[in-house]
């Protein structure tokens, strides 16, 4: 029972993981929250039906292509609604930042319907059973790609030379303009890293619930918000981490027979990390730059 | 090499430069020297381009580079000390001389100057793997300047190099910044610390509340009574 409910809560915590590094690399270089990051999951699980659906496309394929998809929006809502706004008050591209959110939820209700649109079953239901634990193919896929797209993620920011420059500003955003590093490209190329997961993460919610919903971002979206502050916005092992303890929390919770409470779950343990911690899990105590 | 020409830059309403002009030639050392908020830091913000001036004109090497973004202005050969040093302290030794080098493609290249930079500052080499936030004050101001060199600048602006130093590390940063001089770089240093870069310097301009009051050979300037009792303490 025990191991049933850890895996199943690791399965969904990764993907909480999965929209959570969005925010917290996107923090760490601009002090933004993107409210829109939710909006940029949800479309990415639509992008993922239609590529399955009407081009008749192999999962994983569809699943390169709403990564790309959202890559492209991602960026462009970066430049659109908060580079104008770079350099005015902190607040300002916050509420662009929700103007954004609001924005892509209504287009995509526009689009697809109010209602819940259902997710092709992409892979067979085939059941593993290890000991008493059993673990469905889905969930198998979900836990590798998850895991794969995270070590990806760690590569690239430690040895890519456009990862490096993703460090360095987010230490110290002039410093690293001073060494030539254009800043704007380091930025786009965050919000395209940040998109890509948070489509990954659509799609596999997609297999995973079968369901698909133009308001299924702000939920999510919220609750990833809740894994990166918990793990220490600005960190990326911390949005990691936030997100998988999010997951193994919530199922954790709903086995105990609290599912009524499903979604109060992030949010209390939110509040709980917060009073004892902060900066969250694994922040860094706040330094003023002098 | 560097003529500045009429600089005016605010801060809001508060102004922090009122029209200076001063020129640095090829190969010199020049000092600006001044008191606290005297506009030091912000002229050499402004010719980096993290900050860009009201009016004014920033000629380098004959063209104005007043309105580049810092990044540009580094691939134009310009290269800044931060005050205060600024290293990235969560990357190693190593990565923050790396990210110095960001616009050099070739690894080879990149490679010499490291090992350049390693000659020039032996106790760098040693700590080559270890996190710069854990570095002594001197270590890090010599990692800034380090770093400054990877993109081997043809103009060197020090901002306060001395600052929160031991009075024999400073001596080293000065003597550092004359060799550094000597193999090819022209160097714009800022100081308060007005002794010290006199004793390099040829040039010098003083800066007092935004404007230059005074200028001449660093020889002239160091026997002015007037900064002699303002900036030398005599």
């Amino acid at each position: 029972m025990f191991w049933q409910q850890l895996i199943n809560g690791i399965t969904l915590g990764s993907t909480y993981a999965l929209i959570a590094l969005g925010y917290t690399m996107v923090y760490g270089i601009i002090q933004l929250i993107n409210f829109a990051h939710g909006e940029i999951y949800m479309i990415g699980a639509f992008v993922g039906v239609v590529a399955v659906t009407v081009f008749q496309l192999n999962i994983f394929i569809a699943l390169f292509v709403a990564m790309t998809v959202c890559i492209i929006i991602g960026v462009s809502v970066e430049r659109i609604a908060y580079k104008p706004l770079r350099r005015s008050t902190r607040l300002a591209p916050l509420i662009s930042a929700i103007g954004v959110s609001i924005f892509l939820q209504t287009l995509m209700t526009l689009i697809a319907g109010p209602q819940a649109v259902g997710f092709p079953q992409v892979i067979n239901d085939q059941l593993y059973h290890i000991g008493s634990v059993t673990v469905s193919k889905v969930q198998v896929i979900i836990l590798i790609l998850a895991s794969a797209l995270m070590v990806g993620l760690q590569l690239i920011i430690k040895y890519l030379r456009i990862g490096k420059a993703m460090r360095a500003a987010s230490e110290d955003y002039d410093t690293a303009s001073l060494m030539g590093i254009n800043v704007n490209r380091v930025i786009s190329f965050t919000f395209a890293l940040g998109s890509a997961l948070a489509a990954a993460g659509g799609v596999m919610v997609g297999m995973y619930f079968n369901s698909i919903h133009p308001l299924m971002g702000v939920m999510a979206g919220t609750k990833a918000f809740c894994a990166a502050v918990l793990g220490g916005i600005g960190s990326i092992p911390g949005a990691m981490l936030g997100g998988l303890f999010l997951g193994v929390a919530e199922v954790g919770g709903v086995a105990l027979g609290y599912g009524g409470y499903r979604d109060a779950i992030a949010f209390t343990l939110l509040i709980l990390v917060l009073l004892f911690k902060p900066t969250g899990l694994l922040g860094r105590p706040i330094q003023r730059k002098v | 090499m560097l003529c500045v020409e009429n600089l005016h830059y605010s801060y809001g309403t508060i102004n922090a430069l009122s029209g200076i002009s001063f020129q640095v030639n090829e190969g010199e050392i020049v000092a600006l020297i001044g008191a606290n908020g005297a506009g030091k830091s912000t002229t050499l913000l402004n010719i980096s381009g993290l900050l860009h001036p009201q009016s004014g004109l920033i000629k380098y090497q004959g063209v104005d580079i007043s309105k580049l973004p810092p990044h540009k202005v580094v691939e134009a050969g310009i290269s800044l000390v931060p005050e205060g040093r600024r290293v990235f302290s969560r990357m190693t030794v190593l990565e923050n001389l790396v990210m110095g080098a960001y616009l050099k493609k070739s690894r080879v290249e990149i490679k010499e100057s490291i090992e350049r930079v390693f000659d020039r500052f032996t106790r760098l080499k040693e700590r080559r793997n270890q996190l710069a936030g854990t570095l002594s004050g001197g270590e890090q101001q010599m990692l800034a300047i380090g770093r400054a060199l990877m993109s081997k600048p043809k103009l060197l602006l020090m901002d306060e190099p001395s600052m929160g130093l031991a009075p024999m590390l400073v001596q080293e940063i000065f003597s550092i910044a004359k060799e550094i001089n000597q193999s090819g770089t022209t160097i714009l240093l800022v100081e308060q610390n007005a002794y010290m870069a006199l004793s390099i310097a040829q040039h010098a301009y003083v800066l007092e509340t935004g404007a230059i009051v005074l200028q001449g050979t660093a020889e002239e300037i160091a026997n002015n009574p007037e900064v002699k009792k303002a900036y030398l303490g005599e």
